[in-house]
């Protein structure tokens, strides 16, 4: 169920990022009919109260229905994300466990001597 | 034996001579693990083929180093003012809570930080076609890692990480991540961070911090080469770790990180 969430939050998301400019519940409820996605306007105000809370939309609530825009372009959000992935090795906050950092050159020949044993061998 | 003066009737009383000796001893005992032990420790070049037993010892250096730094403070406190017990153990109890402290704030950052990288993940990843709690980015740079979080951990691929790897390289990398979260390393590194944190000046928690860090890698490789044979673990390093932004600057880690690679070869 949570997942189900997440994945509409996602495509809510989308929705006020490719917008030009903000959107209404109701806006977004029209779209995702002509895409074959039935979905109630008060699910989407329930999405976008939440999105809202987490700081990734901004309400205009002086019209109603209220217009929602995104807090900032989906790029800074994946710079964001990518900071927190590849940022400062030496300080690593223990938030995430990556597969392996840049492999400096000297490892890498340790690496490569190990490949080419292995190819002599057959 | 001097007259016991308001000490109750059968109290066991500890001579003061005894308790600056053991005082002395515990001071010694944190002393050498704040120091020497853990800078001769980690240059042995043991760990790499031991890593279990040196995240063990590591452990425990790093319990015995708290609780004998705890046992002086409080013991000297006792040898200085024995009739105010309650005065005496003020500066161990303080720097108890201090340790303790620093715990519960780094739990509560990483918690945070792991929150607010989860919302980002879902609006930004879309979820893998076939692996459960897998995630995939829609970036080239090849990124492979999981976000520990007890039940709900997930694993996430960059895009440029499933163009560039096969797909027996693709099992190294996530058997590689399954080791990290079945083994719960997240934990272990949390206390350790919690512990440079705390004692930033003592090379025994910047030592420890980095060590462990080095050593949880190899373990996850062990964790990956029970299905994989180790060339292809080591192509897959090589894919993700040589293309990935700052290779060619990338500075030869510690002897430990280094490790992690040459284990490979043998």
């Amino acid at each position: 169920m949570a997942n189900t969430l997440g994945e509409l939050e996602r495509a809510v998301m989308d929705a006020v990022w490719d917008a030009t400019e903000p959107v209404t519940a109701y806006d977004v409820r029209d779209q995702f009919e002509t895409a074959g996605r039935s979905l109630a306007a008060t699910t989407l105000l329930t999405v976008f109260s939440r999105l809202e809370k987490k700081g990734f939309v901004s309400s205009d609530r002086s019209v109603r229905p209220y217009r929602y825009s995104a807090v900032a372009p989906r790029e800074h959000h994946v710079a964001e994300l990518m900071h927190e992935v590849l940022g400062g090795s030496s300080d690593r906050t223990a938030v995430l466990e990556r597969f392996v950092g840049s492999v400096s050159a000297a490892d890498a020949a340790t690496l490569q001597q190990l490949l080419r044993t292995e190819d002599s061998r057959g | 034996m001097w007259p016991a003066v308001g000490v109750p009737e059968g109290a066991i009383v500890v001579p003061h001579g005894v308790v600056v000796w053991v005082a002395m001893i515990l001071w010694l005992v944190s002393l050498l693990l704040a120091w020497p032990v853990p800078v001769w420790f980690s240059r042995a070049g043991w760990p790499m083929r031991a890593p279990v037993i040196a995240l063990l010892l590591w452990q425990g250096v790093g319990l015995a180093g708290g609780f004998s730094m705890i046992g002086a403070l409080a013991l000297t406190g006792l040898a200085v003012a024995p009739a105010h017990p309650w005065i005496a153990l003020i500066p161990a109890a303080a720097f108890a809570v201090y340790l303790l402290a620093h715990l519960g704030v780094t739990i509560v950052q990483v918690t945070q930080q792991r929150r607010r990288h989860l919302a980002l993940l879902d609006l930004l990843t879309a979820p893998h076609p076939t692996r459960a709690r897998t995630r995939v980015l829609d970036d080239e740079v090849p990124v492979a890692y999981c976000l520990p979080r007890g039940v709900g951990s997930v694993t996430v691929l960059s895009q440029g990480l499933l163009d560039r790897l096969d797909s027996d390289e693709l099992v190294a990398v996530i058997a590689h991540e399954r080791g990290h979260v079945e083994q719960r390393h997240d934990l272990l590194q949390l206390a350790f961070r919690a512990w440079r944190s705390a004692l930033p000046w003592f090379p025994i928690a910047r030592l420890a911090d980095a060590e462990v860090a080095a050593l949880v890698e190899m373990l996850a490789d062990d964790h990956a080469r029970r299905e994989v044979r180790d060339e292809v673990l080591a192509r897959a390093i090589l894919q993700v770790g040589a293309h990935g932004p700052g290779a060619e600057a990338a500075a030869s880690g510690s002897t430990r990180a280094s490790d992690r690679f040459k284990r490979l070869s043998r």
